[in-house]
Formats: structure tokens, sequence, C-alpha cells
């Protein structure tokens, strides 16, 4: 119909996401909708429990199955995602959309070799034999910049360094050349120096592949250097977004706001301290009918107890779901 | 990889001497005169104190540890009081024995062990893990001696199905591979798998749970695999562990079976032992304890180099 709008990558429509454990239902995602477009980078950023990694591996519907209901309409490279057949969805993962992990050693099965597992998954989704997946594999090595690649494919990975074995994971994940890579958290478990080695590497294959990213995150320095777009979560909701420059210039929730000042701007002086957000996350097995960042914020009235704010555009393309910006505004 | 193996040989000198020391020293303090059972009880003294020179009590102890490994070292373990045949010969026949009885119940308990453990760890929670439990406990709890005369009862003297009792038909010598004698072997094999089931289930269940809840696995699914390929990926991590229990459980029916091997009079090393105590026969005793527990050495030897090889994370070095 619309042939010259270009499809996104991803678009998701009020995704919810609980986990029934035996005595609690707890509600990690609340009626999250996100677009991506194809090659643009995504960062969703949050505290832990803000339902921002729940909401990244629902996309490729990691969670098991008996003790989660996944509700919404997730829809990646023009496929529903949610009524994908078993062998589909397996099909679909890896090729069409991949994954990297907070902690790469524990990503990797610890008694099989980088190679083999690379290889395992290219033979997985390209029907090769043993010599040209191990070609594949190698050519995925190279490309990550990971020195001396032949004797790393023979390498386990406990005999790697944690930034080297982040540099397998987005190898194997990327082996395949996906169109969307969904990463959790990816540099949350290495130095400040390895970080930024491996965000700067994202972002080139970024570029090199046309790759679309969705960066899961409580960081924003990592975000400020490969998001083109910020989503704040809090309690399972995206409460604002913006494009990067446009959140960090002007942030209007009142999260977004503790969040960008609870970070050391320019290094902290001696004597000072951090400015932190008062208050705890919310239970999320016990969310409040109304915004759940009410108990925490300071400008919080008697309507944010009440009602969950609506989605509010106050500039194009930034929105806010937030009392003080009401929508009739 | 074979300096790791010679260093493990190296370590296990040592171990072995230990072994020996333990095994002469408990039948040292073990109460009971071993002179009673070969000499007559109007014994005179000169016929004692002969006899007692003869098997050369009468020298220190230190002494006489020295002389017993001396010979052990060097295949001879004595005579046998009570039969005058050479223990080693005697505890060999045994040995052998007993190793095919518990390589079979080894064999069908890490069969029934591993599918147990696999259907349980996979479906936790569900009625089957429960099932797989209760045969699981049932296996390590059960007197397996009680077992084995259950068997016997139902197989052999009410069904007249398989032999109740001994190593093989009446006046065959040695082993062959045939009907006439693996029949005898069937019932006490079952009797003695049913502690290694038990065991390797409740391991392999351990395991596969363990690795299941893995963030790999994740990663595994996230690269679109099936659970096929992720059932390989659990078959692997858990084999280490799942064949070191295999192999310890096979140690310990090498040496555990006493009470199986006499309910079923099984010509091995149990047997051995049981005889040997009843009638206070030190130099069998001894020999047969010491060649068990050499065993068992070797035994952890050989799982530990088998574990190196599975898992790259146990160092070499």
């Amino acid at each position: 119909m619309n042939l010259h709008v270009p499809q996104p990558i991803v678009s998701v429509r009020d995704l919810s996401v609980h986990f029934h454990s035996a005595s609690k239902i707890i509600s990690a995602v609340n009626g999250v909708s996100l677009t991506v477009a194809r090659g643009e980078s995504v960062a969703l950023i949050g505290e832990s429990g803000s339902g921002k990694s729940v909401t990244l591996r629902s996309l490729m519907r990691l969670h098991p199955e008996k003790t989660t209901a996944i509700k919404g309409r997730i829809e990646i490279d023009g496929a529903d995602v949610m009524t994908m057949s078993s062998s589909t969805l397996s099909a679909f993962r890896g090729s069409v959309t991949s994954m990297i992990f907070q902690e790469p050693l524990l990503a990797f099965d610890p008694v099989y070799t980088v190679g083999e597992q690379i290889i395992e998954s290219v033979r997985r989704h390209c029907r090769l034999s043993r010599k040209d997946a191990r070609a594949v594999a190698l050519e995925a090595l190279r490309s990550v910049r990971i020195p001396s690649p032949e004797q790393r494919l023979e390498a386990y990975p406990h005999e790697m360094s944690g930034g080297m074995r982040q540099r397998a994971m987005i190898a194997l994940a990327l082996a395949c050349k996906p169109r969307l890579l969904l990463a959790d958290e990816p540099t949350t478990a290495l130095d400040a120096t390895v970080q930024i080695q491996i965000l700067l590497l994202l972002r080139e294959l970024q570029r090199e592949m046309g790759l679309s990213i969705i960066f899961v995150t409580h960081d924003i320095g990592a975000a400020v250097e490969i998001a083109d777009r910020v989503a704040v979560m809090y309690g399972g909701r995206i409460v604002e977004e913006a494009p990067l420059a446009t959140l960090l210039a002007n942030p209007c929730h009142p999260y977004t706001v503790a969040l960008l000042s609870s970070r050391p701007e320019g290094g902290l002086s001696k004597g000072s301290r951090l400015e932190t957000i008062p208050g705890s996350p919310p239970d999320l097995s016990r969310l409040p009918e109304g915004c759940a960042f009410a108990a925490r914020c300071k400008y919080a009235s008697e309507a944010c107890k009440k009602s969950f704010p609506g989605r509010v555009a106050v500039s194009p393309e930034h929105y806010v779901s937030c009392h003080r910006f009401p929508e009739s505004a | 990889m074979g300096a790791y193996i010679l260093r493990r040989l190296l370590l296990a000198i040592p171990i072995m001497l230990g072994v020996a020391l333990v095994c002469f020293m408990l039948v040292q303090i073990a109460p009971g005169d071993p002179l009673v059972s070969v000499l007559p009880p109007d014994a005179s003294q000169e016929l004692r104190a002969q006899m007692i020179t003869a098997y050369g009590f009468d020298q220190p102890l230190p002494a006489q540890f020295m002389k017993w490994l001396w010979h052990a070292v060097q295949g001879d373990l004595g005579t046998s009081i009570a039969t005058s045949r050479p223990v080693f010969s005697e505890v060999m026949t045994a040995a052998i024995n007993s190793l095919r009885l518990a390589f079979l119940a080894t064999l069908i308990g890490f069969f029934f062990g591993c599918l147990f453990g696999f259907v349980a760890g996979y479906f936790q929670d569900t009625w089957l893990d429960r099932l797989a439990s209760v045969f699981s406990v049932f296996g390590v709890s059960v007197p397996h001696y009680w077992l084995g005369m259950l068997l016997v009862i139902v197989f052999s003297t009410q069904l007249y199905l398989l032999p109740a009792t001994g190593g093989g038909p009446v006046g065959a010598s040695g082993w062959a591979w045939d009907w006439a004698h693996v029949q005898f072997m069937i019932l006490p094999a079952i009797t003695l798998s049913v502690i290694p089931t038990g065991i390797i289930a409740r391991t392999v269940r351990a395991l596969v749970a363990e690795t299941l809840a893995q963030e790999f696995i994740v990663g595994l699914r996230a690269k679109g695999l099936g659970e096929s390929g992720i059932f390989r990926h659990v078959v692997k991590n858990a084999a280490p562990t799942a064949l070191a229990v295999m192999g310890l459980q096979l140690g310990y029916l090498m040496g555990g079976s006493i009470l199986v091997e006499t309910v079923f009079a099984w010509p091995g090393t149990g047997l051995l032992l049981n005889s040997a105590i009843f009638q206070r026969d030190l130099p069998l005793l001894q020999g047969t304890i010491w060649v068990l527990a050499l065993f068992f050495v070797v035994l952890n030897l050989l799982v530990d180099i088998l574990q190196t090889l599975l898992d790259p994370r146990i160092k070499r070095a």
C-alpha cells in the first residue's frame, strides 16, 4: 500500500508480559509499544526490574512458555512473532534476529569451543559443509577484530578475556547476517575501557551491515555511544521516548530527570555526593493503579495515584507519559 | 596429557602405600586368633608356637608389614589359612567374577539411571519427575539383599525362570558368555543395579536441572537451536559428572556386594571376604581388601582422566 514509507524492522504494540509463580503474578511488562526503523539503534534504559530485559527477550519469545503470559503484537521484519510455530520461531532466531548477553562467559556453553558454537549456529541456518561453516565462523571472528582468529576458533570460552568473549559472542550473533540485534546489557560486565571498545565495534558493525539494534542498558553513558533514540522504562512501561539529543537536552519525565542527574557530571569532586533517586523500584507483583513512579516522585499529585498517564507528544518524536504533561495540552 | 597421566600415576603410589598400611593394621586390630581355625582345639603349645613362627606372627608388626608389602608388590599375598591356596589366585578369580557382575550391574544402573534422571530433569515437578524420584528413592533405600531374596522367591522358586544361586552351571569351570552361564548373572546383576540406578538418576536429574537453568541455554535457543540441539549440549555438560559417579559406583560394587554375593552364592570378592572373615583367614582378608582398594584407586584414576578429556575447564596442569 504505502510503498514509499519503509516498513519498520520492529513494531511492538501493547506488549505485556506476566510471570506466573506459585504464589503470585509478576507484571514485568505492562503495555509497551515500540517501533524501530531499519538501521536504527534504540536504547531501552531503566533500573533493574524496569522490564527492559524482559521486553527484549519477549521479542524472540525466549521466556519459558509454561510460566509466562505474553500479550500484544510483535512484528519483526514483517513477520508476526506471536503466532510463529516452534519450528518457524527457531528458524527465525539467529537468522533474522539474534541476541548478545550481559555475561558472555555464561552465555557460551562451557564444554564446547567458541568455534564449534559459531559453526553450530551457522550450520543451523545456512546448510553449509563443516569446512565452509568454519570459514564463515573464521570470517565472523575476523569481522569483530579478534586477533589471531584461527586460534580463537579452537579456544574454550573460559580461555578468553571478558572483552574477547563478548567480541566472540557478537561474532556468533552476527555470523548469519541478521537484520536485528538484541543487546541485553552487553557492556555491563566489562571493564570501562573494554566497554567503549565493544560499543564502538557495535556501532561500526551496525553501519557496515545496516543492522538495527535494540540496546538494553541501565547506563546512560553506554546509550549515548550507540543509540539514535532512547526509551526510558519504569515499572514495565515506557515513560519517555525521544531522540538521544532531545532526551539529554530536554528530559520531561521526573524519572528521566532523576536518572540523568544521578550520574557524575565531569567527575565528582571530592566530598560531594552522587545524587540518587530516593525510595526503591516498585514491587512488580503489586503495581499501583496509577503511575508506578508516583511513590518516589517529588511532583506526585492525587491524579498520579489514580490513573496511569497517557502518552503525550511534547515535540515531534518526543513522547512522555506523565500527568504534568496533560493530554489536552 | 601424557605428563598429566604420569603425574597422576606417581600420585597414586603413596595412596596405595597408605591403603596397604590401613588394611594391614585393620586386620591386626580385629579381635580373634587366626590360628583358631587351622589348629584343632586341643593342639599342643609346641604346635601352636611352630605355626606362629611359620606364619610369621611372632615378629614385630613393622617387620610383618614390610615383609607382607614386599611380597604383595610381587603379587605374592601369602597363602590362605583355610584353603592353603595362594591368596593372589583366589582373589583374582573372585575379582574377575565380581568385576563381570559389577560391570553388568553398573551398565544397567547407568542406562536406567540416565533414563530416569533425564526424564525427571526435563519434566521437573510433573508427575513423571515424581515417579522417577520414587524409583530412585526406592533404589537407594531398599535393602538390596532383601530385594535379592525377593527376586529369588519370585523368579526362581515360583516361576522357575532363572537359577537361584551359583556362578555357573554345576560342574562347569571357568566362564563363557552363553545363556547357561549368563542366566546366573541376571538376578544378582539386577539386584546390584538398583543402588547405582537410584544414585545416578538423582545425580543426572540435578545435573540436567542445573544445566537447563543456565544462561547459555537461553543463548542456544536465541541462536535457533531446537530441543534436540539443546539436548546434545545438556548431555555433554552432564557427562563428566555422570561418568564419575558411574565409575565410583563400579568401585563400590566391586567390594560392597558382600551381602548380595552371599545371597546368590556368587563366587566373587564379596563372598570371599565373607568366608575370610568368618574363618579368620587373615592373609586372605588382607589380600582381598588390598586388591579391592587398589582397584578403587585405579578406577578413580581412570575416571579423572576421562573427566579431563570431557570437560576442558578441568586443568590438565
